[in-house]
């Protein structure tokens, strides 16, 4: 065989791997965008303690590493009595960095909507979870997409991290075979790169279709 | 474009109900508690102060509005008249005082003979007698101009879509913009802008207007074509107004009555007339004076 | 609490990883010198008039930026294996966040305004002093700030040079939490410390940019 050829012949391994990888990075985003809406509407509110809860959140997982994130949640929790999969903890972990560095992103969108919009909104009388609705929300969202696009580029490149916790995503895919045909180990490794390079332009796309949906008719 | 015709008030119906305001503000003498649905001011400022830190930007404010009166208020930049009109609409609350709508306390209960704070679901309810138009328009860019005037009626008044759609139509219709009904504002002039602001705030009838300096951040040749539509509305309608304004000339033609506020108080009032004609203050003379000499005017 | 946490092998830990925490240090900032290097390249060839070079410039900017650190890392480890693991990791560290760093010299620069360009031509300034002497004056200042943020977000990268095996603190840990299963204490005092380092810093930068942000 050629190398080409037993290149392409690692190939449905490597798309075993593609399969997790992609279910991380799924799971990942969804809890990421679910906590950064959180966190970041309670670093808005009225109340001191729930905005410190916020920044606490925030801080604490902005101010450390997200490998140590994952390895603590992966080895250290059980010792807690929390035994997590590898799959839990690695979405879990990945949930809770990006979640932390989004809740930026949502609050400085939701802070950017003028005053005025909100004082048009209670001269009309709308309850305050219609302004937020019907009005703030739609002004903030157009400008989140752009800084989330970039952070789910992050997390995916972060979900290269859960192999290191046994998880058999791309990365250890690659490591794997990397030891099977160990004379190919350039080129697979060159390989992987590209499949992430091509993901992360996939997604780049699609927050570019999202964006323009959400500013349709608006000049 | 096309503009709304501007149909000339004829003398004897303002001064009739000139006459009419008189009459109630006369009987309210008589005293608080002689209330009729005839001699309850639709707004009842009374001792409302207010501060922004060490500010004291309200000094203490006495104040009735009349049933479909149109009352102007004139005076210097930060002479407090705009913070008059935002406590109103909730947009700031009071130091201290009390305002009444409809003889109803805006920011408290009554209990027995006492008030009490209120919570936000009383204040909702009393907001939705008063309605604003702001200097900066203040649209929603993401609605085209009609669900910018169908937003509010029907997500707050539950009115069915259907209905609204119908009186927002009419409402653009009367303000000359029926054409650019399902425009975004971002593609209209500055002076189209605020007359959507206006139809989006008469669509919910509210009983009193409150128009902060509507004209002060359009260029010069767009002032005209509002000051029109608000000069129709005043004419037609039986709604108040409090009218925040630097144009001396649109304030006389349009306001029963004229309110001078400087530091923080009203320094003086009364009919256009003795207002611009008869000014008693000397600080009332030489705010009109530099008007005359053409400093004062413009936005801020 | 006990059997989870104790406070002797805590104590273990700590001094084993303050031996390490030179290397950590050294890997950031060697690795930083040159993200920084190689950003203002990749900044320059961005504004190049020849098309080729501007455009394999972004091209490399974008790859390096959307590929994962560890895979970077990786493929260097074994693509240069006559190296020694510290240099490869820092130049996996600088080589990926120049990438950023590329385009926040691009932000900066494009931040000088027109007529510098136009005053250094009609002074007769050559293209270099233009760019030693009045553009880049202007442009670096400005984004010191957020430079300073992507040298704590490297900082926090550094981990990852244990997947290759430079022996910093993460590896430590992991080691001697494989020798004697006491992962909680190696873990938690990792996290701590690159807490304690970070978050200072972190609050450093934040005050330099509201202090640039009220300059302008």
């Amino acid at each position: 065989m050629t190398s080409l050829e037993t290149l392409i012949s690692l190939l449905p391994t490597l798309m075993k791997g593609l399969v997790v990888t992609l279910e991380v990075f799924l799971l990942g985003s969804v809890v990421a965008a679910v906590l950064a809406f959180i966190a970041g509407l309670m670093r808005l509110s009225k109340f001191r303690i729930v905005r410190f809860l916020a920044a606490f959140y925030v801080e604490f997982f902005r101010g450390t590493s997200l490998l140590i994130q994952l390895f603590w949640i992966f080895y250290v929790l059980p010792f807690f009595g929390l035994d997590l999969s590898a799959l839990t903890a690695g979405v879990l972990a990945l949930g809770l960095n990006y979640g932390a560095y989004g809740s930026e992103v949502v609050r400085s969108a939701i802070l950017s909507v003028p005053r005025g919009q909100t004082e048009a909104a209670i001269a009309l009388n709308m309850s305050p979870v219609l302004r937020f609705r019907r009005i703030i929300l739609p002004q903030a969202w157009p400008l989140m997409i752009p800084p989330f696009g970039n952070l789910f580029i992050e997390l995916l490149k972060g979900t290269s991290l859960v192999s290191l916790i046994t998880l058999s995503d791309l990365t250890f895919q690659a490591m794997s075979l990397r030891t099977t045909v160990s004379k190919l180990e350039i080129p697979i490794f060159a390989l992987l790169l590209i499949i992430y390079f091509v993901i992360a332009y996939a997604v780049t796309l699609v927050m570019r279709a999202l964006e323009k949906k959400a500013t349709v008719g608006r000049a | 474009m096309a503009l709304p015709k501007v149909l000339s008030r004829s003398e004897d119906t303002r001064k009739q109900r000139t006459q009419l305001i008189k009459k109630t503000q006369e009987g309210l003498k008589v005293g608080p508690n002689q209330r009729s649905a005839e001699t309850t001011p639709v707004v009842r400022y009374r001792g409302v102060k207010k501060s922004f830190g060490e500010v004291e930007v309200l000094k203490g404010i006495d104040l009735d509005i009349m049933p479909g009166e149109k009352v102007a208020v004139i005076g210097p930049s930060g002479s407090g008249k705009t913070t008059l009109a935002r406590l109103l609409m909730t947009l700031e609350r009071p130091s201290g005082g009390i305002i009444e709508v409809e003889g109803e306390p805006l920011y408290h209960k009554r209990v027995g003979e006492g008030l009490v704070p209120a919570d936000e679901r009383h204040i909702a309810r009393v907001r939705s007698k008063i309605g604003m138009v702001f200097q900066h328009f203040n649209l929603f860019p993401h609605r085209t101009v009609l669900q910018n005037v169908t937003e509010a009626p029907i997500h707050v008044k539950k009115m069915p879509r259907r209905l609204a759609e119908e009186k927002a139509r009419a409402m653009l219709e009367k303000v000359g913009l029926i054409e650019h009904i399902d425009k975004y504002p971002g593609q209209l002039s500055g002076g189209q802008k605020q007359r959507v602001a206006i139809a989006r705030a008469l669509v919910m009838e509210p009983k009193i207007m409150l128009f902060d300096e509507p004209t002060s951040a359009l260029d010069p040749e767009l002032v005209g074509e509002v000051l029109a539509v608000i000069k129709e509305i005043a004419e037609k309608g039986d709604m108040a107004m409090m009218l925040i304004t630097h144009e001396m000339q649109f304030a006389r033609e349009v306001a029963d009555r004229v309110l001078f506020t400087d530091g923080g108080k009203i320094v003086e009032q009364g009919t256009p007339e003795e207002i611009f004609e008869h000014p008693k203050s000397e600080r009332l003379q030489a705010f009109l004076a530099r008007f005359r000499n053409g400093f004062g005017g413009g936005s801020q | 609490m006990s059997d989870i946490w104790n406070w002797q092998t805590a104590a273990d830990v700590f001094w084993k990883l303050i031996k390490v925490v030179p290397v950590t240090l050294e890997a950031t900032f060697l690795g930083f010198a040159l993200a920084a290097v190689l950003g203002l390249v990749w900044a320059l060839m961005r504004r190049s008039r020849f098309r080729p070079v501007s455009v394999l410039s972004y091209w490399l900017i974008e790859f390096v930026r959307s590929t994962p650190l560890l895979v970077q890392l990786f493929f260097l480890y074994l693509a240069l294996p006559r190296f020694p693991v510290f240099v490869i990791g820092v130049t996996g560290l600088g080589l990926h966040y120049s990438a950023y760093l590329a385009e926040v010299y691009r932000g900066g620069i494009e931040a000088v305004s027109q007529g510098q360009w136009e005053a250094a031509r009609a002074l007769n300034f050559s293209p270099l002093k233009t760019w030693t002497r009045i553009i880049l004056p202007q442009a670096i200042p400005p984004i010191i700030p957020v430079m300073g943020n992507y040298l704590i977000v490297l900082f926090k990268e550094t981990p990852l040079l244990f997947a290759i095996n430079v022996v910093e603190m993460m590896s430590v840990a992991k080691k001697f939490g494989s020798h004697t299963f006491q992962y909680t204490e190696a873990y938690t005092i990792v996290g701590v410390l690159f807490f304690l380092m970070s978050y200072p810093s972190s609050l450093l930068v934040r005050w330099a940019e509201q202090r640039m942000a009220l300059k302008q």
